[in-house]
């Protein structure tokens, strides 16, 4: 791969690139998807390219192709010169980069068993089975089994001397139950809505115990058909981590992305309550049990790698101690701007992608105490709510709203009754300020999303969230179902 | 152009991978090749941060055996490659279940050609232009006195589709989008966008100036309490009441899984409200068959309210015992069906005569980060943005903070008490949508925010 990566950083210097790097991405994947017992899609999949990126007059320009030859190598980075010297004619600050040693050396998840190797069969008959075990539940009206893998060989250059090679290996399954009866349409997902999702091998499929969660999942499914609607009021609410991890990703991790802060996603998914100020003036972001931190070193996370996609070195940030905000997720080019170094949190959707400042594992650490069964046994009057459903939150991440597929009332610390179409909504740092228990080690779990949007061109970024359960006070629920 | 988006190399590879799968035992195949140049200018802060260009190609193949079907998708294109991916495909068809209700790859038909699909300018949109482009937008909003932020992008792509049923088709395409938030002091925002075949047709400075001045007239907004309002939706917001529509419940699928909203004859909508899925208008980002290579239909989802049809594809057409109406996705496509094209009715209403309805009501520009609460009653939760204002007897009063909204789209349909006569062409997440503003009578606002 040197000889690519070489001609395009050689071309791109003699072109006029003050900077310049090039990634050679090849991702394999692959994907089973069961409806009803039956076998809707099975497919694999192949790409492979490069993408070269330049620093021309302090511009940025970057140029992408699928054809890995010598020759492309050359016309892809004259191209990314080209670009770059547009893009000089509307700039008003140069770019600048902060100094880091080069990165060298090579890296690979961990894995057990390879999922490239398990036989599609194999995978195909334990999928089979889990969907049976939901879809033979009376009442269901079609139940959605799927199971997904990629792996990427990268390849990182840089021009100065960096060259690093890291092979990243993802994986993650789930099974949906859909129950309906006229216009009420009730879903219940195991482990989590979209199932779950971790860097590892086919060790953490099987682990995941989908055929024996998938019978009681679909019967709740079924039950909630007839619950009786979540009340509108002000309640106390304890999430359980399938719902936590998204809370914490869209009001903690996006806000904290420092290129949303400077405005370069003002345009698409917006800008951020956490200007910079508030890195000085202590601002609370949340109750003194609110830590959270951007791991991308943390075992199992679709965020943890050894170098980001600019070379910078993997490290755990701290954006939230204590409940005081205290950090970003920042680039080589943003950091700076608050005295800062990197934090080593760009990261490209492939070949064809420029790096963006995206989450790694953004988690909420654990607090000694009381586990999650042991808060809602704290509870006196509340609601368990478990399962995303649905989401949206504000361009500065402010004003949230989520649905649950599940919600159960807490009485006396004793989960009761059944809910159906809970909501809970609320302002970022109003609720996090609310939040009055966090489990301990044992209800923290690794999660995370394959499928974080930003950018443009879009990118999907894969991103993990390490959470405990946790309870927050004086909510908002029921919106709508009054 | 590249050489890797001509047409006729597209479909000679396609039909190159066509022969080496039944020639490996396959008793069906299905080759998409899908081949693009795009690129993209993105600015911010008044000046451009990320400047964008991609060249790529991708083939897709469906290989069958019997009622097994293997799919694996390269974009490896050599030969090493393309022998990877029929052998990949082959043995995954080799292992899988059968499917039952396999109906067999779509037969071959007539296709219309398209011609408005394509722009010369567009496909040779340098980085240079862009930036002209850019600049435009910026000057704009220096004029006002606000900062630019937004993107310009330029594609071209191919299409190419073979398949053992005598399918042999090859489209090209072209698109181009600007879009800008203009940011002014004191919290003032807004937005303009245009989308268009041809990029000629797209005017910077003006989508600048649009941007600029709602910018300026949003400064300082204050607080409306949540409740029920009258409203006015421009057509950046209308967009998404299309979209979700078409996501929900005008697919085959969804109405075959009992997830949609759609009944024959059922009345979702105003008189006023008609809506069908056109690939073939030129107001559009037009395209002559869909992704299994058959013909795309004009179909009429919504006439004066009420529901008419759904879009299907091969599979979800033969099990309804009808024809593909060509709205295949790339396989496998849990998914189904979905409508690309799709076009809402202009009315009569000029944009001062809907503003003019509202006793007291709110003027909404767009919506922000939307999602289904509850998909089949087409329940869905969002924020405005970039341009909101309360109305009082027929004039806009002045800008107000961002609400968010909990709201039916049908119901909302229901409410819609008049049409404006002016059409935009706008990108949906569905794809290219022509749409006229609304105004509602109803609009279910479930919350505020501080800006």
């Amino acid at each position: 791969m040197r000889d690519i990566t070489d001609r395009a950083l050689d071309t791109a210097a003699s072109q006029g690139a003050t900077y310049a790097d090039v990634r050679v991405v090849r991702r394999l994947e692959e994907s089973i998807s069961i409806k009803s017992g039956r076998v809707e899609g099975v497919s694999s999949g192949e790409s492979e390219g490069f993408g070269v990126r330049v620093l021309v007059d302090g511009a940025w320009g970057f140029a992408s192709s699928n054809w890995v030859t010598a020759a492309e190598a050359d016309r892809v980075a004259a191209e990314a010169t080209r670009i770059a010297r547009a893009s000089a004619t509307a700039l008003r600050h140069r770019v600048a980069l902060d100094d880091r040693p080069p990165a060298l050396g090579h890296y690979e998840t961990p894995v057990d068993i390879d999922p490239f190797t398990v036989p599609f069969e194999t995978k195909i008959a334990e999928l089979l089975a889990a969907d049976e075990a939901a879809n033979s539940v009376k009442g269901i009206a079609y139940t959605e089994t799927s199971y997904g893998a990629q792996r990427e060989w990268k390849t990182f250059a840089a021009s100065d001397g960096s060259f690093t090679e890291q092979v990243i290996t993802h994986v993650g399954a789930g099974i949906e139950s859909n129950a309906a009866s006229g216009d009420e349409q009730q879903r219940r997902s195991f482990p989590d809505a979209g199932g779950g999702w971790q860097a590892a091998g086919y060790e953490y499929i099987r682990g995941l115990g989908l055929k024996d969660s998938a019978g009681p999942y679909a019967e709740e499914a079924v039950a909630l058909l007839t619950a009786p609607l979540c009340p509108p009021g002000r309640r106390t609410i304890v999430l359980h981590p399938s719902q936590l991890y998204l809370q914490v990703h869209e009001s903690c991790g996006h806000p904290t992305e420092l290129d949303r802060v400077y405005g370069t996603e003002a345009s698409y998914a917006g800008t951020s309550f956490l200007t910079t100020d508030h890195l000085e003036d202590g601002f609370r972001y949340g109750s003194d049990l609110v830590t959270i931190v951007a791991d991308a070193t943390a075992p199992g996370g679709m965020g943890t790698f050894a170098w980001d996609d600019e070379g910078v070195a993997a490290q755990a940030v701290p954006l939230v101690q204590n409940g005081i905000f205290s950090g970003y997720l920042s680039s080589r080019e943003t950091a700076p701007r608050i005295g800062r170094q990197s934090g080593g949190a760009m990261r490209a959707d492939g070949w064809n992608r420029i790096p963006l400042i995206r989450m790694t594992n953004i988690n909420l650490l654990p607090v000694p105490g009381m586990s999650l069964e042991e808060i809602v046994a704290d509870t006196d009057d509340g609601l368990y709510l478990a399962s995303n459903r649905s989401w949206s939150i504000d361009d500065r991440r402010l004003n949230f709203q989520f649905a649950t597929e599940v919600a159960y009332e807490i009485k006396g610390g004793q989960k009761g009754r059944l809910l159906r179409n809970p909501t809970y909504t609320g302002i970022t740092y109003e609720f996090w300020r609310s939040c009055d228990a966090v489990g301990d080690e044992r209800s923290y779990v690794m999660l995370g999303t394959p499928n974080c949007g930003k950018g443009e061109p879009s990118q999907i970024g894969h991103v993990g969230h390490a959470v405990p359960g946790a309870r927050f006070t004086n909510v908002q629920v029921g919106v709508g179902n009054g | 152009m590249s050489t890797d988006i001509d047409p006729r190399r597209r479909l000679a590879l396609a039909e190159k991978v066509l022969q080496a799968a039944e020639k490996a035992g396959a008793t069906e195949a299905e080759v998409l090749v899908l081949a693009d140049d795009s690129a993209l200018t993105r600015f911010a802060n008044s000046e451009i941060h990320q400047n964008v260009v991609e060249t790529n190609a991708t083939v897709n193949l469906r290989f069958v055996l019997g009622k097994r079907v293997g799919v694996a998708t390269t974009g490896r294109t050599d030969d090493d490659g393309l022998d990877a991916l029929v052998e990949q495909a082959g043995s995954i068809a080799r292992v899988v279940e059968e499917l039952e209700d396999w109906s067999g790859l779509p037969e071959r038909g007539p296709i219309g050609v398209v011609d408005a699909a394509w722009s010369d300018a567009t496909a040779s949109a340098t980085p240079e232009s862009r930036a002209e482009g850019v600049r435009a937008v910026i000057a704009a909003a220096d004029e006002a006195g606000s900062v630019a932020y937004g993107s310009f992008a330029t594609g071209a792509e191919t299409i190419a589709v073979a398949n053992s049923k005598g399918i042999s088709a090859v489209q090209r395409r072209t698109s181009s989008q600007l879009l800008t938030v203009s940011m002014a002091p004191n919290g003032g925002t807004g937005y303009a966008e245009a989308v268009s075949v041809d990029v000629q047709r797209i005017d910077p400075a003006a989508i600048g100036r649009e941007a600029a001045e709602k910018a300026r007239a949003t400064q300082n907004p204050v607080a409306v309490d949540a409740g029920d309002w009258p409203v006015v939706l421009e057509e950046y917001a209308v967009v998404d009441i299309l979209d979700m529509l078409g996501y929900l419940g005008f697919s085959a699928l969804a109405v075959q899984e009992e997830r949609s909203f759609y009944e024959p004859g059922r009345r979702i909508g105003s008189d006023l409200v008609t809506m069908v899925d056109d690939p073939t208008d030129p107001a559009g980002l037009p395209m002559a068959f869909d992704y299994e290579g058959v013909a795309k239909e004009r179909v009429s989802l919504l006439d004066h309210g009420r529901c008419v049809d759904v879009v299907y594809d091969a599979q979800t057409a033969a099990r309804a015992g009808r024809r593909s109406t060509g709205h295949g996705l790339p396989a496998p496509n849990p998914y189904g069906p979905f409508p690309l094209n799709m076009v809402m009715s202009p009315g009569t209403a000029s944009r001062d005569e809907l503003i003019g309805g509202l006793d007291r009501g709110l003027l909404v520009t767009r919506f922000h980060y939307t999602n289904p609460v509850h998909p089949k009653l087409c329940v869905i939760t969002g924020m405005t943005r970039d341009g909101t204002f309360l109305v009082e007897d027929g004039r806009i009063v002045g800008p107000v903070r961002n609400l968010r909204y909990t709201q039916s789209y049908l119901d909302a349909l229901a409410g819609v008490a008049a049409v404006g006569r002016d059409r935009r062409t706008l990108k949906g997440f569905l794809g290219g949508v022509v749409v006229p503003a609304v105004r509602i009578d109803g609009w279910s606002f479930t919350g505020t925010t501080e800006h």
